[in-house]
């Protein structure tokens, strides 16, 4: 699946987007946030603050309880600062 | 009753003209009793900002203000719905968003907007990161849990 990353967190993670391969066990938005976090130290320190992180799958926003099985495509990003 | 027209949205990076979109929600009708227009704009903050550099997801930015626009049409009898939102570098002074909200009465056009932009604000993927005068990149806008409540009071 594809991951995007927006504003400070496409900063901090060094880039705006990738393909990653979660293994089966990573079943839940929160599982992918955790699995990127043990990736290296970038990913521990973008995602270091969870509870601001927002994510979308496939368009929508989704909590991190959503699963993401299916999705082809996952964004993560702060807070919206629109309108 | 008339019914509801599809709204009209964008997502776009060039300006626009809010008073040729509002004429046109209005124009060749006879139905509509209030009709209202909020342009949100660049502040200059006191004269310490020069422009904001507007992020979005492209992908997303049109369908999710699809669905709050959806949400809008679901609460009020709109006869008329227009919203553009604009992303890249916008100097102060400069417009980013419109909301035009046509009504047989001015309670249903005022509250559609106000729901509207209160909803754009917490729901829409943009992100403003400030340009300072003098040349200096500032720093992401911080969300204001004000917008956060603003929204919930939707609910």
């Amino acid at each position: 699946m594809k991951a995007l990353y927006f504003a400070w967190l496409r900063e901090r993670v060094g880039k705006s987007e990738e393909e990653i391969a979660p293994p089966a066990g990573v079943a839940t938005v929160g599982d992918l946030i955790a699995w990127l976090s043990a990736k290296d130290e970038t990913y521990a320190h973008a995602f270091e603050k969870k509870s601001v992180i927002r994510a979308a799958i496939d368009h929508a926003h989704v909590s991190h309880d959503a699963k993401i099985a299916g999705a082809r495509e996952i964004a993560f990003f702060p807070p919206m600062t629109g309108g | 009753m008339n019914a509801v027209a599809k709204p009209i949205i964008r997502v776009q990076r060039e300006d626009f003209n809010a008073a040729a979109e509002t004429e046109a929600l209005r124009q060749g009708r006879a139905d509509i009793g209030a009709l209202i227009s909020f342009v949100g704009l660049c502040r200059d903050e006191g004269g310490t900002l020069e422009a904001l550099e507007i992020e979005h997801y492209g992908a997303m930015a049109k369908a999710e203000i699809e669905r709050v626009a959806g949400d809008a049409l679901a609460r009020w009898p709109l006869l008329g719905l227009t919203i553009v939102h604009r992303y890249g570098l916008i100097e102060a002074g400069g417009r980013i968003v419109l909301v035009a909200a046509a009504a047989t009465h001015r309670g249903e056009a005022f509250a559609a907007a106000n729901f509207l932009m209160d909803y754009l604000k917490t729901r829409a993927p943009f992100w403003k990161r400030a340009h300072l005068v003098g040349g200096a990149l500032g720093d992401w806008v911080e969300p204001k849990s004000a917008d956060d409540e603003a929204a919930a009071r939707w609910n």
